[in-house]
């Protein structure tokens, strides 16, 4: 029954983890009862379960996920838009336009053009096809002002925290609205820009020290001590 | 090339650069030293400077290159025009061609290429010094990039060469002792699975210093490991100091 690493230690691509009745779960793999990693990161263990948070990993498309993309291309019938994945997602026309769709009438780079950003919603995606967007429905659709934050897609869960406590922590903290795309990428609106700011901030830093413990409370920290600061420039007399 | 010989190994059992026969030159590993790349790993080893850049999966292109069913691997290994004494041409020779097609099978078991298809995983490899033993420090540092970029792998590949010079069997050779000398067998290992990917043989030897070559080769192939290991998590140890 052995395991040769504790939770949260890092491990290199390769490394022997586990034998015998462990299961093998994300980033890791098993040959001959034997589970080995497969990317850099740390051990974590459910139970039987070994998995491997990955310090870097690109993005692959999963079904109902919630994505942030770029607009690389406008064709006779849809986009194409970059998820940030190894596959570029197609979004249709007429899924964005509510009525039928006339290609003779309807300019397409009218509604989306190439370098637009989209919240968008994976409908279909198997390892034979790209994957289909859709911005249908509430809260997706076009991005028309805020920050856009870029991390390691498996660090989003960082992000949201343990039942949403660091996010609902920035939010409330910073007074930002933030839609978190799970391909890694980050939207951030706010009522002004200080307020952005301090909130791209708080998740750079999530970024780097997402294998640390206690990162919620060094981040709330960390955002008071910062708006202290700029109350306290705001408030210099001038001279 | 018989007179020259004698001199590889001195009366005291010590080479050119005053190394045992089985000792290995001075090397140094970073990982992720540009920042264009997907992933990327520098290595040095004596005198062979060496950078990899890694890029993907992502989409293939020409298109018609993808395969349904898996990740198409391409590499190049180039060597710059003042890499070696006599200026190089930069158009890629019948060795370089050659060499790129070793090194990327030697990487290609490493990796799951069927976790993505349709899709193309990129190595780049330039050589800006060489002194002789260039294929394997660029495995070792071309698998570095694939593991930095974040491509799923089975273990990483590291790779050393062991050789004949002056009838010892010696590891790691440099530029004129594998010029001069009677042999030298590259080896490419999967350290954990305890495969080889690569292996190679050039001259002469009998069986049993074959078998003592690559034994030599594999020792050494070990020992770059833990080096290859550490500049890997070295990457992310700064950020755990914070935590203190």
């Amino acid at each position: 029954m052995p395991a040769y690493f504790e939770g949260r230690q890092l491990v290199t691509p390769g490394d022997l983890i586990a034998e015998d009745e462990y299961i093998a779960g994300e980033n890791t793999y098993r040959e001959d009862n034997k589970i080995y990693a497969s990317r850099t990161g740390l051990v974590e263990y459910e139970n039987k379960k070994v998995n491997v948070v990955a310090l870097r990993a690109f993005y692959i498309p999963k079904l109902e996920d919630i994505v942030i993309g770029t607009v690389v291309e406008v064709g006779f019938n849809g986009w194409t838009v970059d998820i940030n994945s190894p596959y570029q997602a197609i979004l249709r026309a007429s899924d964005v336009l509510s009525r039928p769709f006339k290609p003779q009438k309807d300019d397409l780079s009218q509604v989306l053009d190439a370098g637009d950003l989209v919240v968008a919603k994976i409908v279909a995606y198997d390892r034979t096809h790209d994957p289909q967007l859709t911005v249908g429905e509430p809260g997706l659709g076009k991005i028309t002002r805020g920050e856009i934050v870029k991390i390691t897609p498996t660090k989003i869960p960082r992000v949201i925290g343990r039942k949403g406590s660091m996010i609902s922590m920035i939010k409330q903290e910073t007074g930002c609205q933030i839609i978190l795309g799970l391909n890694g990428v980050i939207l951030i609106t706010g009522k002004n820009l200080e307020d952005e700011q301090l909130a791209m901030m708080a998740i750079h830093k999530i970024n780097e020290e997402s294998h640390t413990s206690g990162l919620t409370d060094r981040i709330n920290q960390m955002l008071k001590e910062e708006k202290k600061k700029r109350e306290e420039i705001k408030n210099e007399p001038k001279i | 090339m018989s007179q020259k010989s004698e001199k590889l190994i001195d009366k005291k059992g010590l080479r050119l650069d005053g190394r045992k026969p089985d000792e290995l030159r001075q090397i140094k590993i970073e990982v992720g030293v540009l920042s264009n790349a997907d992933g990327s790993a520098y290595i040095e080893q004596g005198k062979n400077k060496i950078l990899a850049a890694a890029f993907g999966p992502r989409e293939l292109h020409p298109k018609h290159m993808a395969l349904p069913d898996r990740t198409v691997l391409r590499c190049r290994y180039h060597m710059a025009p003042f890499s070696v004494q006599e200026r190089k041409s930069p158009a890629p020779s019948r060795r370089e061609i050659e060499l790129s097609k070793v090194i990327r099978e030697s990487i290609e078991p490493s990796i799951f290429l069927e976790y993505y298809p349709r899709t193309g995983i990129d190595i780049f490899i330039e050589v800006l010094q060489a002194d002789g033993g260039t294929r394997c420090a660029s495995i070792t540092a071309a698998s570095l990039a694939l593991a930095d970029a974040g491509i799923p792998m089975r273990d990483l590949v590291v790779a050393c060469a062991a050789g004949k010079v002056d009838d010892t069997i010696v590891l790691d050779l440099m530029d004129t002792e594998d010029k001069i000398g009677t042999a030298d067998v590259p080896v490419a290992l999967m350290p954990n699975l305890n495969a080889i990917t690569l292996l190679q043989m050039d001259g002469i030897l009998t069986l049993e210093e074959f078998e003592n070559a690559v034994n030599l080769a594999m020792e050494g192939c070990r020992k770059i490991y833990t080096l290859q290991k550490e500049a890997l998590k070295t990457k992310y140890v700064d950020v755990k100091e914070v935590e203190e």
